[in-house]
């Protein structure tokens, strides 16, 4: 066999592709974990970041009904009690900077795009391995009519979230039914909640569904298939909220009988909060209902609306179909001339101004205008990843943690670099920089850090002998740090 | 043989066009100069020839829209798009950035006159809103998505080569909104592009904001239907031409059926 078959035997399924596509979704979960300890303002390593951003995630997903999402100090309010509930010590300050840190971090404000972006690799037809860009977003950012910035989770959040990666949205819906039936048969609560809010999470993805088609359908009636994928996902969803109703509506029965009967205060507590869960369901079955049933009218209405027209009087172009769709069809770099082209033509004339030396001079006099509130455009930051930021080794750091542990009595640099030296000679350099970066200290950093040491540098006025380093023989030694309230 | 006198009122026909917002409706000696050159073709030749001279070119002289000028390429009077689009250090970035704004305004344009027959008709008044421009892109972009999650190769984008990508990924990509610290629609998010796109518009005499709902609501002025037919439209397309992408297209000349058979 040769190589390139067992590449393409073992590697260039499209499975793959989609497990690895599933997997980066999971990854800014981990970045959160990954970059919590470098937070300056907190010592945020208490907190676990994937678990708020998994929650936050939920609470969005909750919030998306048919027209609007969460606002964001909504997501956040409602964040709190859940990051408090980690770090009941720590402020109710610290906790709201922490629920935004991770809701913009999902967002991922400070980039063009505001989303995610991972390479993954793969195998084309001509069997040449080939790296992809994989682009995604986990909370997306809407303007509501009246013009409210407000979140919603991406499908590919939702299905991050649910699990339900790669599977069939209908099946996957009876399987969670025929589980949760069994779940409250055995009486096991706790599961049948899970079950019951991603049979929730189902419903509001078939919600989306359908307020896209109908969206399409009020701005175009011809770009959605009314004749059959329309009436198919009419039925489908008909006869899916038929089902779910019986289906929840036994289950309000059971569970309702079960809360009540119940006798430890602790199930009773459960079920009453899945009586809760359920009822929510029905509720937005009932919402998803009224709406299927207004489509069909929705098409009627929009069909006449968007009448069709007359022959063309003279011979124009189609601007849609044989100029929009076709530039956005074209590679970005190919793209570039015939848009520019249809700007410049478009964009009409401009009149130079030209100034006046009269109105100038009165111009130059004229007090400064009041600054305006709001300032023009933010830029936004063109951020390219460090290339390597390790210079020295972790087994350097820890020779050099070692040679500057001092906590008796000081000595000079140029005892320690001879020390360095003999063990490595980059070594020498990693203490010269650390011991002139301690010659300021930054002792708040150290407190804020909560550190119980910090090294201290001081000139005496010795020069430094060196063959590589010039400059004062430094004494250096450990200072302790003591703090209040610390018993 | 021309006077001193026709030159001078074949360049001040050329003023009124630089300034659009004045009609012919609302003012004698403007709708007296459209007129005579309707009328007059030594007149209509001398008023051409004038502006030749200036770096611009006469589209169209009419009653409802005035005299419609367009600048020839390197005129004083052009606009770049390198002075529209945000500026970026990064080149692929800034081809990127061009291209999302170019395509804004062939929206706008395409949803002014979705029909070609409403591009011919000079009676005809689109309606514009930031909303719907944005959705017909967006809409277009779910369509070329669904396509392309059809085909059998994977086209995911290369990683090594972003300006390979395709232009509809980078407008899917890039966000509708984003809430920024005073509430304001941030720049460059497409709607933020859009809502620049249809103010400068409106500037340049092309529509007339009709209400603030759906993110601003225009309607198109005659001046734009003259601008988009008898120039706009057919530079790009020749562009398009030459690059092999689009078929002249049949009488009927709609692409929007062969669309919705692949959804």
């Amino acid at each position: 066999m040769r190589d390139a078959d067992l590449i393409s035997g073992g590697l260039a399924d499209e499975g793959l592709a989609r497990r690895l596509k599933a997997l980066a979704c999971t990854a800014p979960l981990h970045d959160l974990d990954a970059r919590k300890a470098k937070l300056d303002w907190a010592d945020a390593t208490v907190y676990q970041m994937a678990e708020i951003a998994l929650h936050t995630i939920d609470q969005v997903t909750i919030a998306m009904d048919f027209d609007t999402g969460a606002g964001h100090e909504d997501v956040v309010r409602r964040l709190q009690p859940f990051i408090a509930a980690q770090a009941p010590g720590r402020g109710a300050e610290e906790h709201l900077r922490v629920a935004r840190w991770v809701l913009d971090n999902l967002i991922n404000v400070g980039t063009a795009d505001r989303g995610f972006r991972r390479v993954y690799g793969s195998v084309d037809e001509s069997g040449a391995y080939r790296r992809r860009a994989f682009d995604f977003k986990l909370l997306v950012e809407l303007a509501a009519p009246d013009g409210e910035v407000y979140l919603r989770s991406s499908d590919e959040a939702i299905n991050v979230l649910v699990g339900a990666l790669d599977t069939d949205v209908e099946s996957a819906h009876i399987a969670a039914e025929v589980k949760l039936e069994n779940l409250i048969s055995r009486g096991r609560l706790a599961d049948a909640k899970l079950a019951a809010e991603q049979a929730r999470y189902r419903t509001v993805q078939y919600g989306e569904t359908l307020r896209a088609k109908l969206d399409a359908t009020r701005r175009d009636v011809r770009a959605v298939d009314w004749a059959d994928e329309m009436p198919e996902l009419l039925d489908s969803a008909l006869s899916h909220i038929e089902a779910r109703f019986r289906a929840e509506n036994a289950i309000l029965r059971n569970i309702t009988r079960a809360r009540d009967e119940a006798e430890d205060p602790d199930h009773k507590r459960r079920a009453a909060e899945l009586v809760d869960i359920v009822a929510d369901c029905i509720s937005r079955h009932t919402q998803l209902q009224s709406r299927l049933q207004a489509a069909g009218a929705t098409f009627r209405a929009e069909q006449d609306r968007q009448q069709f027209s007359g022959p063309p009087r003279r011979a124009t172009l189609d601007l849609f179909g044989q100029l929009l769709v076709p530039s956005l069809e074209l590679p970005i770099a190919d793209a570039v001339a015939p848009v520019e082209d249809f700007f410049h033509a478009v964009a009409g004339v401009e009149v130079p101004t030209v100034p006046s030396l009269s109105s100038l001079v009165s111009l130059l006099l004229r007090p400064a205008p009041e600054r305006d509130k709001l300032v023009g455009e933010v830029p936004e930051p063109e951020l390219v990843p460090a290339e390597q930021t390790d210079y020295y080794s972790d087994e350097q750091w820890r020779r050099a943690d070692e040679l500057l542990d001092l906590p008796e009595v000081p000595r000079r640099l140029s005892g320690l670099l001879a020390e360095a030296r003999e063990a490595d000679p980059r070594l020498a350099r990693l203490v010269a920089l650390r011991a002139l970066h301690s010659y300021s200290p930054e002792i708040g950093a150290a407190v804020r850090q909560g550190d119980d040491r910090t090294l201290l540098a001081v000139d005496d006025g010795t020069p430094l002998e060196d063959d590589d380093f010039g400059g004062a023989d430094l004494l250096l030694t450990t200072a302790r740090i003591e703090r209040e309230g610390v018993a | 043989m021309s006077t001193t006198a026709d030159v001078e009122s074949a360049a001040r026909l050329i003023s009124f066009g630089m300034r659009p917002k004045q009609l012919p409706g609302r003012d004698v000696v403007y709708a007296d100069l459209v007129r005579r050159y309707g009328e007059d073709s030594a007149f209509k030749q001398l008023t051409n020839s004038v502006a030749a001279g200036l770096g611009l070119m006469v589209l169209d002289v009419s009653t409802q829209a005035g005299a419609v000028l367009a600048a020839t390429d390197e005129s004083v009077f052009e606009i770049k798009m390198d002075s529209y689009a945000r500026q970026s250090k990064i080149r692929e970035r800034r081809d990127t950035e061009k291209v999302l704004h170019g395509l804004v305004h062939l929206a706008t344009a395409a949803l002014g006159y979705p029909r070609p027959d409403d591009l011919a008709n000079d009676t005809y008044i689109g309606r514009v809103s930031v909303e719907q421009v944005d959705g017909v892109v967006r809409e277009a972009c779910r369509i070329l998505d669904e396509r392309a999650a059809k085909a059998e190769q994977n086209n995911d984008p290369l990683a090594g080569a972003p300006e390979l990508e395709q232009a509809w990924r980078a407008y899917a990509r890039r966000p509708a909104a984003a809430a920024t610290k005073d509430g304001r629609l941030a720049s460059d998010t497409t709607r933020g592009m859009v809502s620049r796109a249809l103010r400068f518009l409106a500037d340049q005499g092309f529509l007339v904001q009709v209400s603030g709902e759906q993110g601003g609501t225009y309607r198109t002025t005659p001046r734009y239907q003259i601008q988009v037919r008898e120039l706009a439209a057919d530079s790009a397309f020749e562009e398009l031409l030459e690059l092999g992408v689009v078929a002249v297209g049949d009488a009927a000349g709609s692409l929007r059926p062969s669309i919705s058979d692949t959804l």
